[in-house]
């Protein structure tokens, strides 16, 4: 039971390791891309995951509710990640566009062999 | 004027940042590199002013707005960072100064206000990066003056240029990203992201194996940052393919401001609660030194691309830094900081005048290169003089890294032997690869009618004197850096007994 407790962990390994997948794996620039955010994605999880208490509500003061609250800060954290997450990848699809225009493809190993010629 | 002193850390980095979109307005011709440069200089002045504090009263910690330590986010800067911003701030106002027409000629005119907005944003990250004491803010200044610094790279009239930077756009980003996942795992077991506060509360911690997980990615993250082998492929093709003074800028500070992200990491804040770490991280990173300082000058000895060539020494030149370091003791460590301050000097002055050969000579393959001794005397006197510190010959500031770092080695009794064995091997094979520059410069005879000696404009020949004649001045009065990493190495390692 203990290994299903813990499943937004596994939910993070998994995404995590498929984005790194893509990364690697695959030719086209833009699937890379695709596997970057995933693996960027996974990691965003991963810290909303370790700010949840048990029964924690927003942290806003409420008079009637609970007071038991989840923790803001990587809640925080996270939003400066993903801002900074969407530049990577804005730059990211700006560089794979003027390779397109230069190169005329977006597949990596058709890129190698122009360059090799 | 005190008010300013009091905020001097602060404005190292807020002016360049606040300077950068101001930059983008300045259209007309030469003024948005004229306000990048007053500002690269002013960080340069305030740079100094630190390290004079430094030395004078220890390190200096700023609040910002004034919230106490571990809750708000604090700067601070000791004798390591302070050797950074030095090296950071210089390559980047150097760069600058000499760089102007060197740029006019690889960047169009309608995106250099751009271009130089991303260059002084590349600059706010990096001094970010350094005086920031608090973990994610390391990380958001990472990313800052990571994506600035692709944008200088793909900034260039080469498209090779575009390829190169993809690569490294998507293994910088994993790095980051791996160094982020680090920082949550801490994060989770002390409740704190301050350096210094983290550093106090893993003692407490009972379970060690997040922390252990925390500090392989956050190693192997800013390895590939640093580009320490084999994590090095996106480094030679950037470096060969960008505009020449990004060059010069980014191989003087950008991989050396990781490296120090990962000794601050793994010395300041593991070193002593984790089990075995010392001999951990030496097991690890000194065989990838070794092969690092090996390979890397194997390789520059057969390359054909003057940039290329520098590349691959520089990853070489990172290996020497990492092998400093893995001996994990104060002479080791203080070999390795010492050699980020003059290695930064040496290949600064290189690429700097490898700038100005591309100004006259066809391309910058060796073959282009031929008689351009005859054609830039002073330029390639520099140059020379340059090679003879990266080579490490007595009286230039390589020989003081490496003379420390052989001393370091031979600390270690006879397991030392192997190491300056490798150190003299390699500075061997630097010779080769220097010495193929110069046989071409010199001797080499050019395939077309070889011009006049051209005259590159004075102002950049007296800069890259400058820098050469740095290179000789710290080699006989290494006083100064000395100093600064003698102290930054004991700091990281004062919880050795």
């Amino acid at each position: 039971m203990e290994i299903l407790g813990l499943y937004y962990y596994w939910v993070f390994a998994i995404l995590l390791m498929i984005g790194l997948y893509a990364v690697i794996a695959k030719r086209n620039l833009v699937k890379k891309l695709i596997g970057l955010t995933l693996f960027q994605s996974a990691v965003f999880l991963l810290y909303i995951t370790m700010g949840k208490v048990d029964e924690g509500t927003a942290p806003i003061f409420s008079v009637t509710g609970s007071n038991i609250f989840s923790n803001p800060l990587p809640q925080v954290l996270i939003l400066t990640a993903i801002v900074v997450g969407i530049s990577t990848t804005a730059l990211g699809l700006g560089i794979v566009v003027r390779l397109k225009e230069e190169y005329g493809t977006i597949e990596e190993h058709e890129i190698q062999e122009i360059d090799e010629r | 004027m005190n008010i300013l002193v009091d905020h001097l850390l602060a404005l190292q980095v807020v002016v360049p940042m606040l300077i950068a979109p101001v930059v983008i307005l300045l259209a007309p011709r030469g003024l948005a590199w004229a306000a990048s440069t007053m500002v690269s200089l002013l960080t340069f002045a305030v740079a100094i002013q630190i390290v004079q504090g430094v030395l004078t009263g220890g390190p200096m910690s700023y609040l910002l707005g004034s919230w106490p330590a571990p809750y708000g986010i604090e700067l601070m800067v000791d004798a390591f960072s302070a050797l950074l911003l030095l090296v950071v701030t210089g390559a980047s106002a150097f760069a600058l100064i000499s760089g102007r027409e060197s740029l006019d000629s690889q960047i169009d005119a309608g995106r250099q206000p751009l271009f130089y907005a991303a260059w002084l944003l590349a600059l706010a990250g990096l001094s970010g990066i350094v005086v920031a004491a608090d973990a994610f803010n390391i990380f958001v200044f990472m990313e800052i003056s990571s994506l600035a610094s692709y944008v200088l790279i793909a900034g260039g009239p080469d498209r090779r240029a575009l390829p190169s930077v993809f690569k490294y756009l998507i293994m910088g980003t994993v790095g980051a990203t791996f160094y982020l996942i680090g920082i949550g795992l801490i994060y989770m077991m002390t409740g704190t992201l301050n350096l210094v506060d983290m550093e106090l509360r893993i003692h407490s911690v009972a379970e060690q194996r997040p922390i252990l997980v925390a500090a392989g990615f956050i190693t192997v993250g800013l390895a590939l940052k640093a580009a320490i082998f084999p994590l090095h492929v996106w480094l030679p093709n950037a470096y060969t393919y960008a505009p020449h003074m990004v060059t010069a800028f980014l191989a003087a500070c950008a991989t050396k401001v990781s490296l120090y992200i990962l000794l601050r990491f793994d010395f300041f804040v593991f070193q002593g609660n984790l089990v075995d770490h010392a001999s951990q991280f030496a097991a690890y990173m000194m065989p990838l030194a070794i092969l690092g300082i090996l390979v890397g000058s194997a390789v520059a000895m057969f390359e054909k691309n003057i940039k290329r060539l520098l590349a691959f020494s520089s990853i070489a030149q990172i290996g020497y830094i990492m092998l400093g370091a893995s001996f994990v003791t104060v002479t080791g460590l203080t070999a390795g900081i010492v050699h980020i301050f003059n290695h930064a000097l040496a290949k600064g002055a290189l690429f700097l005048a490898v700038a100005m050969f591309a100004m006259v000579a066809a391309g910058l393959r060796l073959d282009d290169l031929k008689g351009i001794a005859r054609r830039m005397p002073w330029t390639f006197g520099a140059f020379v003089i340059a090679a003879l510190s990266l080579i490490g010959i007595p009286g230039t500031a390589g020989f003081v890294s490496k003379w420390q770092l052989i001393g370091a080695a031979m600390e270690l009794g006879t397991a030392g032997l192997p190491l300056v064995a490798v150190i003299l091997i390699s500075s061997l094979m630097a010779v080769v690869y220097v010495w193929r520059v110069v046989e071409v410069a010199c001797f080499g005879e050019a395939v077309d009618e070889p011009g006049p000696p051209v005259s590159v404009p004075p102002l950049l020949v007296a800069v890259l004197w400058l820098i050469a004649a740095a290179n000789i001045y710290f080699g006989l009065n290494p006083d100064l850096p000395l100093t600064l990493s003698g102290d930054a190495a004991a700091e990281l390692l004062g919880h050795l007994p």
